[in-house]
């Protein structure tokens, strides 16, 4: 898509990407802590992607080429959207394909192909603030986490397990960066929380609204909170993908006229393990025909 | 296959926009509307998204209007967006209100005051009964005329002030706080909650300056003066060293003048709230006044607690392209945060079935 006319290279002006990039550096030099920026007022509304949209503005170079998901997909709306206009103010390559991908931006999923050091992931955060929804107000959660007093959510999880026998947390779960921080990792299911550990990608994290920057560097520790005797763990579904017929991916429960089906939620993941040859039970059943 | 139907792709959102386009031109047969006939007729829309969009520019704003269909709050958001592309050239001098080319200018705690009391054009002693002589296109009867006076009308704080009676104001020196540059921070300087209220939401400020009335962070408010007319903006460039004239806007300011009952180091004696907003917009400056003099009880000593007085609560939720984008986010798709949730419900229902059944 060749460039829009009457706007700089992605969007934003030299010196508004330049305070973003000050703040990474400081975001990405203490891993976990948020870091107020000049957040600006983007062409997209709030909620929708802003902060990402500003990080990725300032990190993007001409070279770069970009993905942009939601939800795991590439062609979901808002995934579009970003990505035209990216393609549309930067002019840059943009791709579905996970490992063709220098910037990754995403919303709600880290993309099953795991990502490795050329790589840079950023993250759409709605709240930044992984206290919040226990203390509203910004002023003592500031305080919490410069005393790295988190007993309130030690509180809120030994609740979950003595009411329900387990942590009640199913997306958005709260993780402690390099034993420092404790950080919300943005709404991604906590399935795909054990891939921010150790992770040889960039994390980088934006929420415009709240005006907020974080970052983990590659190779940090990136633990879900839990208790020594109720350890962190990811329920298996017990299903497979219908298409490519995964077991260990994130899947999707869509219900049909003929029922419910179960599909891999990264697409490009899903559509890469069918060119490869695997097969779920669509491909079966088709076979079945044929027979 | 029907999960395809959720997927958006390229396609369906360029024929939404069609459609959207088509939605907005509405019945071909019927005229377009003209960006002068939005400026001209529809002045107090545009002087409210003016305000909350942050961008003094009358053309701007009718053609945001007309590209919103009327959504003011969308309108307001397009020049937000807009504003971020240009660039700052400079700031302007502070505007001295009492040099202000008043057409309207009330006080409601003085019969007369110097400069004299001037109604101007204004609703208030309108009786709204719909008038379907502009249904008709009727030409309004004429307007009475006269001379404009040059003279200076001093604020009535400073009439109060002589007395002692009124708080001082002090005139600083220091850069005043700018939200879109930097974000908010607590706590919150008055010059920081200004500006944040300037741009707020309207009904926002509205109902929580109501509120303030009805007893819930009440502060016996008194409009010592509402006035609006225009205003040269001046700039000092370093080269030239002297103030230059860029051009004129309308506001309004509304000074509130409140009770205050005294501390231990300070008198009784009356305070302020204070509102200043772009365009003709009379409701937004009272607000914005009495949400200002209820955002000091914490500064004052008096008892907080009431949603007014709570700065963070009223800056963080009184944006409203912040507020409407976040709200609206809500229709971006979230099934994968509702599939793990799902799991986790059925989870817990299986858990509490099971111990129902032993």
């Amino acid at each position: 898509m060749t460039r829009i006319e009457g706007y700089n290279f992605a969007y934003l002006d030299e010196q508004t990407k330049r305070m973003i990039r000050r703040a990474l550096l400081k975001a990405v030099a203490i891993p976990g802590h948020q870091i107020p920026f000049g957040s600006r007022e983007m062409p997209l509304p709030y909620g929708w992607g802003t902060g990402g949209i500003q990080v990725t503005a300032a990190v993007l170079g001409q070279q770069d080429v970009l993905k942009v998901i939601d939800q795991g997909a590439d062609d979901t709306t808002n995934a579009v959207s970003i990505r035209r206009f990216f393609a549309r103010t930067a002019g840059v390559r943009t791709t579905t394909h996970t490992s063709e991908a220098t910037i990754i931006q995403t919303r709600h999923r880290i993309p099953e192909h795991p990502l490795t050091e050329n790589q840079i992931i950023v993250y759409q955060v709605p709240q930044p603030e992984p206290l919040s929804k226990l203390e509203s107000s910004r002023v003592e959660t500031t305080r919490m986490h410069g005393l790295a007093e988190y007993g309130l959510m030690h509180v809120k999880l030994y609740e979950d397990i003595t009411r329900y026998g387990h942590v009640a947390i199913s997306y958005d779960y709260p993780v402690m960066v390099a034993g420092r921080y404790l950080m919300a990792p943005s709404p991604i299911p906590a399935f795909d929380n054990p891939k921010m550990h150790q992770m040889p990608a960039l994390q980088l994290f934006g929420a415009g609204r709240e005006k907020r920057l974080y970052a983990v560097p590659p190779y940090t520790d990136v633990r879900s909170l839990d208790f020594e005797d109720h350890p962190f763990r990811i329920e298996p579904h017990g299903q497979r993908c219908a298409r490519c017929g995964d077991a260990a991916s994130f899947l999707d429960e869509v219900h049909t006229a003929d029922g419910i089906r179960w599909t891999c939620s990264d697409t490009d993941w899903c559509a890469e393990r069918v060119e490869r040859g695997h097969g779920g039970m669509d491909t079966e059943a088709q076979g079945a025909r044929h027979a | 296959m029907a999960y395809v139907a959720v997927k958006g792709g390229e396609r369906a959102i360029d024929n939404a926009h069609a459609w959207l386009a088509r939605d907005r031109r509405g019945d071909p047969a019927v005229a377009e509307l003209g960006l002068d006939q939005i400026a001209q007729q529809l002045g107090r829309a545009i002087d409210r998204v003016m305000a909350e969009g942050a961008v003094y520019d009358r053309e701007l704003a009718a053609l945001a209007i007309k590209q919103a269909q009327g959504d003011l709050i969308e309108a307001a958001f397009l020049l937000r967006a807009y504003r971020t592309t240009l660039p700052r050239f400079a700031h302007s001098e502070p505007l001295a209100t009492e040099t202000m080319q008043v057409r309207r200018r009330i006080s409601a705690v003085f019969k007369d005051l110097p400069g004299g009391q001037l109604l101007g054009p204004t609703y208030d002693y309108t009786h709204r009964l719909l008038d379907f002589t502009l249904a008709a296109n009727g030409a309004p009867p004429p307007a009475a005329e006269a001379e404009a006076e040059a003279a200076m009308m001093p604020g009535v704080a400073d009439i109060l002030g002589h007395e002692g009676l009124m708080e001082r104001d002090i005139a600083s020196d220091a850069t005043p706080a700018d939200l879109t540059r930097e974000p908010l921070a607590f706590p919150a300087g008055r010059d920081a909650r200004l500006q944040a209220l300037a741009r707020g939401d309207e009904g926002f400020l509205l109902a929580l300056g109501y509120s303030t009335q009805r007893g819930w962070g009440g502060s016996h408010p008194f409009v010592g003066e509402l006035r609006v007319g225009e205003m040269s903006v001046e700039i000092t460039q370093p080269e030239l060293g002297f103030p230059v004239d860029i051009g004129d806007v309308t506001v309004t300011e509304c000074q509130m003048v409140n009770q205050f009952a005294g501390s231990k180091t300070v008198p009784p004696q009356f305070t302020r709230g204070y509102g200043l907003v772009f365009g003709h917009a009379e409701r937004r400056a009272m607000a914005m006044a009495l949400v200002d003099r209820a955002l000091r009880a914490d500064e004052l000593g008096e008892t907080t607690g009431a949603p007014a007085q709570n700065v963070e609560f009223v800056l963080y939720h009184c944006d409203n392209i912040e507020a409407t984008g976040f709200v609206e986010h809500l229709k971006l798709p979230h099934y994968v945060d509702f599939q793990s949730e799902l799991e986790t419900i059925r989870r817990m229902r299986a858990d509490a079935m099971r111990e129902a059944a032993e």
